[in-house]
């Protein structure tokens, strides 16, 4: 980038210093309104009625639950979306067998999806009004309006994240290697961990930083199975919703202030990814449209 | 095709299908089915209803402002990362991806502190009598924000491989800058606006968090498509919620198809050049 940026000799357009400071102008005071700013205001509020209160919304025990609770609906749905994701990966890039493009684009269906239609669409499984809940119900499981409602409901908006960062690299790196290792008499789980994995950890490792920060703020499907108990179903953004809607600003915005500090990490961890080669191997998002044009 | 001697399609793809059946398929298809179960004449009376329709106006439109501004600030924005350095440039580009990791309820709720008339920008606007928190404007900087970094992310790889040669050629051929930008530049970022511009119409029509804090929700005027499915489900009025919820879902897998077809066209272009 910095290259191409010394390199050329004749002034490329827009180089005008006039055009190019005042567009430089313009982008960064959008910027700043619409990306900066809601960030800072996120900590002048959460400590706009003193440390004394950010302390106490935090280490409240409703606070604390729904960190808990966060905390490990992404214990769970992290960990089983990065399965998936290398699971999906390894049998799309390494193999040819029939609707291989179909699978990669029902994959990528939950991007598409409004939250709540997510949400909605696990009532009608779960659900005392869906196929499953009235057998469940029967035998006194609860799905929804409790915790496992609550992961599946991530899971589902999740299930992308690690396969669409591993697929178009492993598309990209060929079987090659795998072959031979194979050829020479390793295991597929050898061959996998041996040569796979160190070629695609940092991919893999990006997919999880996105997928984790994604599980933790997720809102709106959450919200919908999730029944808002207060301290026993609400997740650290439902309880963020809670405390707004209870008239405690400053409250709803210290908790805020945590998953802002996470989202922050998210970016330092992906910008630190980025440069060990992560996420740069597509020309952003259009691995499907790869694919294709490799398969054909 | 090629004799594979690499193990494992049965466990990875064994895996796969039933993770994509059971948690992506299943449910959409179980609410496919619940909406359908509804006869044509009650669906219809349902997804067609005032209020429905109210709803899909004000999310539609919002979703078109927020996504023509967008288009001019994200290309804005694109333009000034790869050809300008300047300093802190990367923490700039490091902040175009803010809008993906902050929660949506988080970017809510700040929106609306900022917006409000006695916010740091709302205060200000409401001088000149422009209200933004609680009026469909507001839904409009939510989506904004929220959509913002699809069409940066689009056209930035593109912007960075253009060749400065074609500049050079039309330079030298007497065009001027902005006729350079828009004979030459222009139609090269295209394809690569266009999937941009589709993947953030997409989100926004989607989005629900960042809004309904900053929306106001008001029946027939700011109530977003998305808040209209979570009120019937308050209500218990579960046909209603799953008929409109699958018309989001139609919508969803419509730009679905609009958007694959843009990519692959923008991947062409790209390849191309």
């Amino acid at each position: 980038m910095s290259a191409i940026a010394t390199r050329r000799k004749p002034p490329r357009i827009g180089d005008g210093p006039v055009f190019r400071r005042s567009l430089i102008g313009v982008v960064l005071v959008l910027v700043a309104i619409l990306i900066l700013a809601p960030l800072i205001i996120i900590g002048v509020e959460a400590f706009s009625k003193g440390w004394q209160v950010y302390r106490d919304t935090i280490a409240h025990p409703d606070t604390r639950h729904a960190i808990m609770l966060t905390v490990l609906t992404a214990l769970v749905a992290v960990p089983v979306n990065t399965a998936f994701g290398i699971a999906a990966a390894w049998a799309i890039t390494k193999f040819d067998f029939w609707g291989r493009r179909f699978l990669l684009v029902v994959i990528e269906i939950p991007f598409s999806i409004s939250p709540i239609v997510a949400g909605v669409a696990y009532l009608f499984v779960y659900g005392l009004q869906g196929i499953f809940g009235p057998v469940l119900d029967a035998y006194g499981i609860k799905i929804l309006f409790a915790i496992p409602g609550i992961i599946l409901a991530s899971m589902f908006v999740t299930a992308p994240f690690v396969a669409r960062e591993l697929i178009p690299l492993m598309q990209a790196q060929g079987r090659d290697l795998e072959e031979a290792a194979t050829s020479l008499g390793a295991s597929g789980w050898r061959t996998f961990f041996a040569v796979t994995l160190p070629n695609v950890k940092w991919a893999l490792l990006y997919g999880v930083v996105l997928c984790n920060a994604r599980v933790m703020g997720e809102f709106g499907a959450v919200s919908v199975v999730s029944g808002n108990i207060r301290g026993q179903t609400n997740t650290l953004p439902l309880h963020i919703e809670l405390l707004y809607h209870d008239y405690q600003a400053a409250g709803a915005f210290a908790s805020a202030s945590i998953l802002a500090l996470i989202a922050v990490f998210t970016i330092i961890a992906k910008v630190a990814l980025e440069r060990q080669g992560a996420g740069r191997v597509r020309p952003r998002a259009p691995e499907a449209a790869n694919l294709a044009e490799k398969a054909s | 095709m090629r004799r594979n001697v690499l193990p494992g399609l049965p466990l990875s793809l064994g895996v796969t299908l039933t993770y994509v059946g059971l948690i992506v398929v299943l449910p959409l298809a179980a609410l496919a089915f619940k909406a359908a179960s509804l006869g044509p004449e009650d669906y219809w009376r349902i997804v067609s209803s005032s209020r429905a329709l109210a709803s899909y106006r004000v999310t539609v439109l919002s979703a078109l402002a927020a996504t023509a501004f967008n288009l001019v600030f994200g290309l804005a924005l694109a333009w000034v990362l790869t050809r300008y350095r300047f300093a802190g440039w990367r923490i700039v580009d490091a902040m175009v991806d803010l809008p993906f990791a902050l929660p949506t309820a988080v970017a809510g709720i700040a929106l609306t502190a900022l917006f409000s008339t006695n916010g740091w920008f709302g205060s200000v606007l409401a001088e000149f009598g422009i209200k933004v928190a609680y009026t469909p404007l507001g839904i409009m900087i939510a989506m904004c924000f929220t959509s913002l970094p699809f069409i940066v992310r689009t056209v930035q790889p593109v912007l960075e491989d253009l060749d400065p040669a074609l500049e050079e050629a039309a330079q030298s051929l007497g065009g001027s800058d902005w006729e350079i930008f828009r004979k030459v530049i222009l139609p090269l970022l295209t394809p690569a606006l266009l999937a941009g511009v589709s993947l953030s119409f997409a989100r926004s029509l989607g989005e629900f968090g960042a809004i309904i804090f900053i929306a106001g929700n008001q029946p027939m005027s700011t109530e977003i498509t998305a808040l209209l499915i979570f009120i019937r489900l308050e209500e218990y009025d579960y046909q209603a919620a799953a008929a409109i919820a699958s018309v989001l879902l139609l919508t969803a897998f419509f730009m679905l198809a609009v958007t694959n077809w843009m990519q692959a066209r923008a991947l062409r272009y790209t390849v191309r050049n």
